[in-house]
Order: structure tokens, then sequence, then C-alpha cells
């Protein structure tokens, strides 16, 4: 006998004592597929025999399986299993995980299993248990099916054990190996001309053979390489159900489509096979004109449609389509419950104002990685949630067919000719009959906790996993939700830069000569410097206008966002905000960027001064706070001093703190040079220095004399308040070259300037064992004052403070980079919210780090 | 950081006995902190100056120092006052340098260490939280004659206001050694910061030192708090013996400190609003409570106290807040049976969570208040959308009652935290709109004395569904 088993199933060994089961499953399954009732004694026991420990032992048992059978992994079950309440428990088990049942029954003559049982040396059953457990078997076996086993196997002889072949298929809805590229085509309803005219539009070629006795034959020839896939409800309510089976069924005939069904299907097929149901919801019309058809044609379109199955799941996994959309966990599995949720979805059991089900918002807590396209209800306009799509757009209800194309994410459709059938609810907005663009409308993607907490691995292009630890998390968690700006607008938090390795110039911290060197050693031979300006971090997002924002970020009111770099509204006052979002929008405009860049929206990466600006705090609790008590605690010291010198030789204390003196005032300088007042939007400087991304693409494949002088196009000479950032190209293979760095660095710091930023000129760089730094900070002797406090430049100061450690520091850069592009490479690609916030999020998490805040 | 100590007691250069320092030399000693010079800018029979000049190091501050890192790291940063101000460090230092002195005794004048002198301290500067006012009110009490000078924060930057720090002069006639220990008790009490962990240790050199002038003093909590650094424990214990007296009622101290920071100084108005949200939760027959944002456990603590409540699910965004609710509540030593009843979780009202599904009834005590506007949608869903408890209490400020705390600056808000404070209608405004929404009756209730005019301090609302 060949035992066909699905590749996902539950299968129960069914058999008394000695009736070979262990022997068969030990022939035909791995053995980690095999969980046995022996095995699982033992383990809370240290005896396979113990049978006080029989209950424990199941409740293990049922575990394993449960999370094998969570995991979609075969499972066999190797015990007795004779009576019927104990296979009920696994049949619940594989129906709670969407998995089918299989039973092979051991029937083997009694004879057989007593003379096993003799030869047996680790325990002996007894005769009359045997004989029990036989008899409870053959009383039950007729009604394993009724029990909700799928596939029951017989095996009535030694023999039949041993020669029984197990093979193992693949599930219907697997269609995995496909790879399309796919156009999936939401509810037809039975409008074939809508149909034609849209696969016209998306280059099929349909012909339409004469009438003959069996009525039109349709012949669908795709282009070179694509497949359609038809998301069911072709029939009901429209103009021409049969033709647009005819069509169906001519194309999934010849392999040019795949076609799953609707309940609307599922609905006709038992009308056709003349079971009772209600002739309501367009059912009639499809009843009517099938009616008319030349004979046999109703019989072979009942057969198609009671074959088509509920779900595929496409291109390696990538890909589900089912009518009415798929829970991860049901997706790839083959039950009663996924076929009706394949069909119907889900509803809360709520009936809304017009008497329809309130659907369950299954796509709102939709995680998984598959791409879900599905229609069932119809939407104005359809919308990425999550990682999933409705294209079902209404067209028999005068709205339009709707056609996504896969890969490529496009969607492509056709307007209905007219209004075919009045839906019970009005789907579109009133007046407006084939809306182009769509509100917020009713999709909902509000993150869910557990896309944040605990410990997180991320995966990035650039940079592997990063992981993040659980005490990260929960610190992030907390500034996320207190100070965080609506996460929409959150596709990119900057990275830390580390600054060079310290410097053994004499009253130096920090010289170039180290950057260069680095990148030098990396094997990269060309970096770029910028001046770096002190101000403060700022990502700005601006997009084209309010209904772009709307579209593109799900924010309403507003046309963009300037945020710091842990993600917190820059400006406490909006009207700041707007002001200077229309000062760029206005640059971008004159710059011609969105029709350069095919844009709606762009992500930019600037310093915003003064520092006053967004540290005014900071600035006045600390940095004035030390330098005023400086001032007045060393005059008087000075004072005292100086008063003492008559009296007693106190020359060293004197001419240490002349030095500390000059040293406060110098640290003055410093910060003040960073301060103005700001009235209004006119006093602030914003000095873009990376296009981060636009539609469709994340410039980091350019360079960065590219990025600045591209972002030089926003920045008028005038000196408004977009600021053009200085910078120079330097080859660290050539002394002359770095020299020149060098000279540039002494002539921007003695200026007062914070220092340089050196980077790779490519913006994301390679060195042999992988990624280099994407910056490194140089800053001049000055302005350390801030970092390092007024005194550091003292000798016994500057000494000690050389040692400083960075291997931290640039591990953080380089995961905080991988991070930052990688939310942005996922916004650009429409993946979904919790997917981009969760880069962002690990970003803000890794920062909670301790690491020296000097760096 | 520079003190000076001057006296005209003649002859004035006396002092040095005192002060076991030789007014003829430098003197330098090596701390654990940097380096503390003593010296004598004038020594005259008719007038002599001690100064002691303290070097905190400034990068030992941050790398070497093993103690606490001070209120937001203040302690451990290069750019620090420490150098410049008197502080715990100064303590340390008189303690070392001026021991003797400190304890009142002196080797070559005995008598003169027990007798009241004319002295002169002068610091330069002294970091004074709480301003002018507050040296006053700790220095004037013990009988000295205070003078300060203040500095702007930046005198390039005048709109930034004035500085913390004061250049105090305290003239009096008393003991050398009164002098010294009011200057080692009262100089972190005005800094309100100290550099190493506050222990057992500290109850006992505070009652040491204080013994003869500190329990009479006017401002004796406020000194015992800020010098044990708001360790309530500690606090009352010394409190206890300081005073002689049982105290009994936390809240005294706690109330000293928060009068500081908070203008809700009504402690009614917090315990009123603890029992409204109570009887609403009540009332509503709720069994299985969340209390969203339940920050350090003030309701938690009732609810557990009433059986009706027989699961309790404290939810919080700071891990902090909840590890002192937990220590509040004392879960670990609970009753199992009590303890099965309650259940801290760190969350989000930003995020959504199926763990708070199916609940009775929900506390959202002065919380909204703490949210951006823009997020309060988040919120809206999260919390009535998703978690949708039958009941949701929700408190928050009044803004219009505002102008009824004295201490509140017009303008204001209660706390520097909140995003925003609503006005009666704004509140019901926005409340009535959310219960349309998400299908919830609303009924608004006042919490604390209600004014004719500008309400009530709190507004309550109300949702059932």
């Amino acid at each position: 006998m060949t035992i066909e088993i699905p590749e996902l199933a539950l299968v129960i060994l069914i058999g008394p004592s000695g009736s070979g089961k262990s022997t068969f499953a030990r022939k035909h399954f791995k053995p980690t597929e095999i969980i046995t009732s022996d095995l699982c004694r033992a383990l809370v026991a240290d005896d396979e025999n113990a049978q006080d420990a029989t209950a424990a032992a199941f409740e293990v048992l049922h575990l394993i399986a449960s999370k094998r059978l969570e995991g979609g992994r075969l499972t066999v079950i190797d015990a007795t299993n004779v009576q019927p309440e104990s296979r009920k428990s696994l049949v619940e088990l594989a129906k709670k995980y969407y998995c089918l049942v299989v039973g092979i029954v051991f029937d083997v003559p009694e004879r057989v299993m007593i003379d096993r049982n003799k030869q047996r040396t680790d325990r002996i059953v007894r005769q009359d248990v045997i004989h029990r457990q036989r008899d409870q078997m053959r009383r039950s076996q007729r009604f394993l099916k009724r029990e909700g086993f799928r596939y029951v196997f017989t095996l009535e002889s030694e023999e039949a054990v041993n020669a029984a072949i197990v093979e193992r298929k693949p599930l219907w809805v697997n269609r995995r190996d496909q790879h399309g590229p796919f156009d999936i085509i939401g509810d037809i309803h039975g409008c074939l001309d809508e149909l034609c005219s849209l696969l016209g539009t998306l280059g099929y070629d349909v012909a339409v053979e004469a009438e003959g006795l069996q009525g039109p034959q349709y012949h669908v020839t795709p282009p070179p390489g694509r497949k359609l896939i038809f998301l069911g409800d072709l029939v009901d309510r429209g103009p021409n159900t049969p033709g647009v089976l005819r069509l169906v069924m001519s194309a999934v005939a010849s392999g040019a489509a795949l076609c799953v069904p609707g309940n609307h299907e599922q609905k006709l097929v038992r009308a056709l096979q003349g079971r009772n149901v209600q002739v309501t919801h367009g059912l009639a019309e499809s009843l009517g004109q099938l009616s008319e058809q030349p004979s046999g044609f109703k019989e072979r379109a009942a057969e198609f449609l009671d074959r088509l199955i509920s779900h595929y799941v496409l291109d390696d996994g990538k890909l589900v389509v089912a009518h009415a959309g798929l829970r991860q966990e049901m997706q790839g599995r083959a039950s009663g419950r996924v076929r009706d949720f394949a069909l119907y979805g889900e509803t809360t059991g709520e009936t809304d104002e017009f008497g329809l089900p309130v659907r369950y918002n299954w796509a709102a807590e939709y995680r998984g990685r598959a791409t879900v396209v599905y229609g069932h209800t119809p939407v104005p306009e359809p919308a990425w949630v999550n990682n999933t799509i409705n294209v079902d757009t209404g067209c028999v209800f005068g709205g339009r067919l709707t056609a996504l194309r896969y890969p490529e994410r496009e969607l492509v459709s056709v307007a209905a000719a007219r209004t075919y059938y009045e839906p019970a609810k009005p789907f579109l907005p009133e007046g407006d009959q084939a809306p182009t663009t769509s509100g917020p409308g009713d999709y909902e993607d509000l993150l869910e906790l557990t896309d944040v907490i605990g410990k997180r691995i991320v995966q990035t292009r650039l940079f592997r996993n990063v992981t993040v630890p659980e005490e990260n998390a929960t610190a992030a968690l907390e500034v996320m939700s207190r100070f965080a700006i609506d996460p929409h607008w959150l596709i990119y938090l900057p990275p830390t830069m580390s600054p060079s390795e310290t410097s053994t110039e004499p009253g130096l911290l920090e010289h170039p000569a180290q950057a260069f060197a680095y990148y030098r050693k990396q094997g990269i031979p060309k970096v770029v410097c910028e001046e770096k300006h002190m101000g403060s971090r700022a990502v700005v997002i601006i997009c084209k206008d309010e209904q772009a924002a709307q579209k593109r970020f799900r924010v309403t009111g507003g046309i963009g966002s300037i945020y710091t770099r842990t993600g917190r509204p820059f400006f406490a006052d909006r009207a700041v905000e707007a002001d200077l979002l229309q000062r760029v929008h206005a640059a971008v405009d004159r710059a011609g960027w969105w029709e350069e860049l095919h844009t709606d929206w762009i992500c930019l990466d600037c310093e915003l001064m003064p520092w006053s600006a967004k540290a005014q705090d900071l600035l006045r609790n600390q940095y004035a706070a030390v330098g005023s008590a400086a001032t007045a605690a060393l005059a008087a010291v000075q004072g005292a001093l100086d008063q003492t010198s008559a009296i007693v030789d106190v020359g060293d204390l004197l001419a240490k703190n002349r030095l500390r003196v000059e040293a406060v005032s110098g640290y003055l300088d410093a910060y003040r040079r960073y301060c103005w007042p700001v009235e209004s939007v006119r006093d602030l400087r914003l000095a873009p220095f990376h296009l981060l991304a636009t539609e469709g693409a994340v410039h980091i494949d350019k360079d960065h004399a590219w990025h600045m002088e591209k972002v030089a196009e926003l920045c008028t000479p005038d000196g408004d308040v977009l600021m053009r950032t200085a910078f120079k190209v330097v080859d660290v293979t050539d002394p002359a070259s770095e020299q020149e760095g060098t000279r540039w660095w002494e002539e921007v710091t003695s200026r007062g300037g914070e220092g340089m930023v050196v980077k790779p000129l490519e913006f994301v760089a390679h060195a042999a064992k992988g990624i280099v730094q994407p910056a490194v900070k140089c800053r001049g002797r000055e302005y350390l004052r801030i970092i390092y406090g007024p005194e550091y430049t003292l000798p016994e100061n500057l000494d000690r403070l050389r040692a400083r450690g960075l291997g931290l520091k640039r591990s953080l850069a380089m995961r905080e980079f991988a991070l930052g592009i990688e939310s942005l490479e996922r916004f650009v690609r429409h993946e979904p919210l919790h997917r981009v916030h969760e880069c962002a999020f690990a970003v803000l998490a890794l920062e909670s780090e301790p690491v020296d805040p000097r760096l | 950081m520079l003190l000076t100590i001057t006296t005209t007691h003649q002859p004035a250069t006396d002092l040095g006995y005192l002060l076991h320092k030789n007014p003829g030399r430098l003197q330098t000693a090596e701390l654990s902190m940097g380096k503390a010079h003593v010296f004598y800018p004038e020594a005259t029979p008719g007038r002599c100056t001690a100064a002691l000049l303290l070097e905190v190091d400034p990068v030992a501050l941050v790398r070497n120092r093993k103690g606490p890192g001070g209120d937001a790291g203040t302690l451990k940063q290069y750019v620090n006052d420490r150098p410049y101000v008197a502080s715990s460090f100064l303590s340390v230092a008189i303690a070392q340098v001026f021991g003797s002195a400190m304890g009142g005794r002196s080797k070559d004048r005995p008598e003169l260490a027990e007798t009241p002198i004319p002295l002169e301290a002068t610091i330069a500067v002294l970091p004074c939280r709480g301003g002018e006012p507050l040296l006053r009110r700790i220095f004037e009490p013990v009988g000295y004659t205070v003078t300060a000078q203040g500095y702007p924060l930046d005198a390039t930057f005048q709109d930034w206001g004035e500085s913390p720090y004061f250049t105090v002069t305290l003239q009096a006639t008393c003991r050398l050694s009164d002098l010294l220990r009011h200057l080692y008790v009262l100089v972190p009490v005005m800094d309100r910061e100290k550099h190493y962990w506050i222990t057992q240790d500290e109850v006992e050199k505070l009652l040491r030192l204080g013994a003869d002038w500190l329990p009479s003093h006017p401002e004796r909590e406020l000194i015992v708090d800020r010098y044990l650094k708001h360790q309530r424990r500690l606090t009352r214990a010394a409190l206890e013996r300081l005073i002689e007296e049982d105290v009994d009622d936390p809240e005294v101290v706690i109330a000293a400190r928060d009068a500081e920071e908070i203008p809700e100084t009504d402690m009614t108005l917090r315990e009123q609003r603890l029992g409204s949200v109570l009887a609403a939760l009540k009332g509503g027959g709720a069994s299985r409570v969340l209390d969203l944002g339940c920050g350090e456990g003030a309701l938690l603590k009732p609810l557990l106290a009433d059986q009706q409540f027989q699961e309790i699910v404290g939810m919080d965004v700071s891990m902090r807040a909840l590890d002192i609710a937990k220590e509040r509540l004392n879960l670990e030593r609970l009753p199992e049976r009590q303890a099965r009843r309650i259940k801290l979780l760190q969350g989000s009202l930003m995020y959504r969570d199926q763990r708070l599904q199916g609940y009775d009834a929900a506390a959202v005590m002065e919380v909204i208040e703490h949210l951006d506007p823009p997020r309060l949608a988040a919120f809206e869903r999260v919390v009535f959308h998703y978690a949708k408890p039958g009941t949701v209490v929700v408190t928050t400020p009044n803004i219009e009652y505002n102008v009824k705390f004295p201490t509140l600056a017009a303008g204001h808000l209660r706390h520097e935290d909140h995003r925003f404070e609503w006005t009666r209608l704004e509140f019901q405004a926005w409340a009535n709109r959310v219960g349309t929404e998400r299908k919830y009756a609303v009924r608004f209730l006042p919490v604390g004395t209600e004014d004719p005019e500008v309400g009530a301090p709190t507004q309550m609302a109300v949702f059932t569904q």
C-alpha cells in the first residue's frame, strides 16, 4: 500500500502494543518527527513504563506536538491511541494549528502482537491488555473520519505493514516554486468587458473564437513570463458571469492563470449542485445567465469552481493570495478553518448600520513577511497595510477593476463602464465615481508593543544582524513613547559618530592626521572633509503638499517634519517648524527637485543652528552656569592670592590660577560662538549634508561629493536660512593633498569652527572586513573645551585625557548607520510601518548604551 | 573654590592657633578629590583672614571617583561647576583640614575655642538652589548676618537670567567650631548634591554636628531632607531622633520636598483624586482593572486594599517608576493570594497591547497631559479601540484653576513635563468626541474643591460602554 501523507500533517499511529508502530515509524520518518509516549514517560519519570506518569507524559507529548505543528513540521504520534478520547485531544491540537490529521491503523492479528510482546526484553504487556486494546481500536475504527481524520490507512497484516510505502505530497496550496511575475486581479463579478480591457492594458492577448455549439472560446496569451491570478468572486451581480468563467477556466487550463475561490463561487457551486441556498447578493443574475448557456457548461463550471484551492503560497513563500486575505499562521496550511477564512475573512459578530457584518481588521495585526493580496470587500483605493493589500475596487458597483503587478507592486486599473449593481453600503465617497486618491480611510497601522519590546534582532543589508538587548529596548520604549514624534515620520535616525583616534601632537586631542590614517589603513584612497557645524542634528522630511504627506506618510495636516537625532520634535513651537518647512519647500521648488527626482517627498540629513536654538536648557543650566561660577570663583581666588603674595610666596598657585582664568575665558568664547538670539526663522541656519532618500531611492549609491553639490542647489548665495557646507576632497595617499586638508582644518578651527567630519568618498565604503566607519570627526582645540571642560588644556589634564577607548563608540556608529539605512530602504520599498519603526527604534535603543558621551 | 574666614578678635592672628594652621606658610593637603591649600591673605593683630582654596581635580571627578552621578549625571561631567563651587567637597575638606577646629579643640588656645568671637566667612561661590530667600531662611535662624552677591548666567546673553551662584558672606559672633559645623551641614543643603552615597552614618553625623542647633531650626525638615538627599527612610529616622517624637506620617517629609517643586501643595487634592477615581471604578462594579500610567503606584495601593478588585494591572512606560511601585507595594513579600491579584507591566499607551484586552475598567489618571497632542490619536486607539475596557476613567488638570495656585507663575503649567493643560470646555470637547467615535457614554465630575468661576482643580471624565 502506498500511504500518501501531506507534507504538513499530524500523523497518528493507532494500534495496540506490539502492533509494530515504532518499527514502522522509525522506518519511514525522521527520528525527530516521531514523538513516542514511552519517551515522554521516560523524560518525566526516568522510566518508559511508569504508568503513574502517564498524565504528565502526555502533557509533554502534547506540548512538543504543538510546538512542532506551530512551526509547520510534520509530526508523528507513536502511542497506542486506541481510545477515541485519547485521539480527540490530538485532533483538536492539529485543528488549532490548521493541520490535517492522518491516521495509520495497525490492525494486525492478535497472535502476532502477543508473540512479539513475548520477545521483548524491556517489558511485557499482559495478553489481556493487548486484547482489550485491540478490542477498543476495532470498535472505534470506522468512526475515525467522523473524529476529524482526513485520511485513514489501515494495515491489516504484518506483511502489509512491512510492504507499506510512505510518500509525502506537497499541499495543494503550496506553489512556492512559481515565481511569477504575476498580475493579480480583484473581484470581477461578471464584468467581462472591464476584465478584457484590463487584460489588454496589462499586455495580455485575449482571442475569442467564434461561437460554436459550446459557446464562445477564449484564449488568453500572457506577455512572456507573466501569469494571471484571479482572487475569486468571478461571478454574481454583473452582466456576464458565464463569459468571465469561460475566460478564467480557459486561462487556468492553459496554465496562463491561477484562480482562488471567493465566497460567491462557494455559494454558486452549492446552488448548481442543487442545494438549498438563498438566492441573494446577485446569485440570481448568475443562475439566470448560466441557464442560457449551452448544455454541459453549467456542470463544467461547477466542477471547475468546486475544485479551486482555498489560497496559494507562491514565490518561495513571499506571496500569498486568498480571496479574503489570510493570517500568517494559516498560510500554507489546509483545513476547514483556513478555507473559511480565505473565503469569508473574519467578522466580529457585530453588524454595521447597513446591516452588513463588521469585519475584523486582521490586516492591522498582520506581521507576516509574506505579501498578502486579497479582495472581498470593496475599497475606494487599494492601500498597503502591513504588507497586505486589498485590490477589490468594486467594479460591479461602478468602481474600477484593479490588478496588482507583482513583484513591481504597481496598481493598474480600468474604470467600470457603469454601475451594474447597487451596493448595500456606499463604498465610494459621495459624488465621486472613481476616485484616484484617498484619505487615511479605514486602514489601521498602529504599532504593536510586541513589535519593539524584548530582545530583538534586526536584519540589515549593510551590516548583518543587529542585536538590541532587552534592557536597551526597555529604555527606548520610554523615550519613544514620551518624547518621539508620530512614528510615521520616523523613517530614519542618524547614527552616532566617533572621533578620530587621539592625536599625539602637543596640546591637541584630535587632529586630521589620525582620521586620514584611519581610512588609508582601511584601503580607502579618497575622503571628503566637511566643515562640522556646531548646532544640533536635524532630520528634515519635506513633502510636495499635504496630500503627498498624507498618502506617503499617512499623517494629516502638515507637509513635513523636523526632528532631532532621538526622534523628538525639533521645535516645541509648531509654527516655527511649519515656517522652516515652508522655506525648505520653497528651496526644493526653486531647485526643481520634485520633477528631477520624480518624487513628492524628500528626506534630508542636516545640522540646524544655532546650538542655542535647541540646547537652551543645557546651555543655561550647564555651560553658562559653569562659566559664571568659574569666573566668579577664580576672580576671588586671584584676589586672595594677590593679597597673600605680599606676605608669603604663592607664586605657583598664582601662575596656575592665571592659566585657569585664561582657560575659562577660552571656554566662554567657545560656547558663546554657537549661541545667538533667535527671534524668527530668519535667525536659524539649516545646513543639509545628505540627500538621504526620495520616492523609490535611497541615495547611498552616490558619493559624498554628489551629496554636497546636490544639497548646495537648495542653498541660495544670499545667505538665507539654508546654508551651504564647505567641503574638500582629500587623497589620503598623497601627502600634499593631506597637508592641504590639514591646513584647511587648522584654518576652520582657528576662526572658531568646531572642526570637520571626514568621510570616505563613497557613501558606503567597504574594506576587507566589511563596511568602514561612515564618518569620523576631528574637533578643534578650543571647541573641545565644551566637551572636556574649560581647563582640559592644562598639561596635567590633557595627558590623562589622551587615554580614551573608541571601540564601543565605533561599533555603535557602524550598527546605527546600518540600521538607519535599513529603515530608509524599507520605507522606500513600501514595507509596513512596523518594519521601518523596528529600525528607528533599534537606533534609539542602541543610543541608551552607556558610552563615554565625550566621544 | 575659595572659603575665607576672618576674625577681628584680638589678637586676630590667634586664628592660626584655632585652625592649627600657621599664618606664615602656605600649607597644602592632598585630598581624594584634589588639593586643599591654606594660606593667609591678611594676618595682623587687628584682623586676620585664613583662606582655604580647594582645587577639585576635574578629570579625576569623571574618571576616578566612585560615587553617585548626581541628578542627571551632573557630577560625572567634565563641564562641571564642582571645581568652582562650595559643595560636599568643601565639607570633606573642612573636616580634613580644619577637623580639630570643627571639633572645638585647640592645643594652644583651648579657652578661645570655647569663646564666641566675631567671625566672618566668605564663600566664593555657593550654589543656592532655592535662591537668596532660601539662603536667608537657612542661615539667619542660626544667627548670621547674610550678604549675598549674585551673578548673571552670561553677561553677553542678559536674557538668560541669573545664575544660581552667589558669593556669600556670613557674619556672626560665635565659636569657630559653630561656624565650621554650620558650613559643613548647610553648604551641601544649599547645593542639594552630594558626591558620596548616603548611608546610615550620615544620620549619625548630622545628629552629632547639628545637636545644639538643628532641632530648633525652623527649616529643620527641609535641611534634614536635603542633607540626606531625600532618602525617606533615613530622613524619617533622623527627624524622629532629632525632635524625639514620632513622625508617623512620611508625607510630612515628602510634603517638605514637594512644596519646593509642585504647586499642588493642597495634599488633599491628591487624595481626593485617588478617592474619586476609586469611586468611579468601584461604582461601575469593576473587578478586573487597569491602571494605565500607574507611575509609582499611588492608585494601586488602594485598589489592592479593596477586595472588589480581583485582578489589578499597573502599567507604566517607566521601568524606574515600576520598580518604585513594586517596592512601595511590597510586592515581593505579599502573601501569594494577594500577590496573584496584582501585576505590574512595562508598556506604552502609544503601542497596541494585547495584554490590555478584556478588562472591566481602566484608570488613566493624570496621564494624557504628558502626551504630545498629535500623539493623542494613538492613545485613543490603544485605549478605547483595542484595549476597550468597559469603563475608562480619565483625570487631567483644569488649567482654569491654575490662577488659584499662589506658587505657580502665570502662564506656567503645573509640571514641566505637561505638554498641555485643558480648560473644562477643551477637555469635555475631547472626551465627548472620543465617546461618540468609540461608542462610550461620557460623564464629567469635578475633583477637589470647586471654585464658582474657575471650577475644580482636577477634571475627571468617566467613559462607559
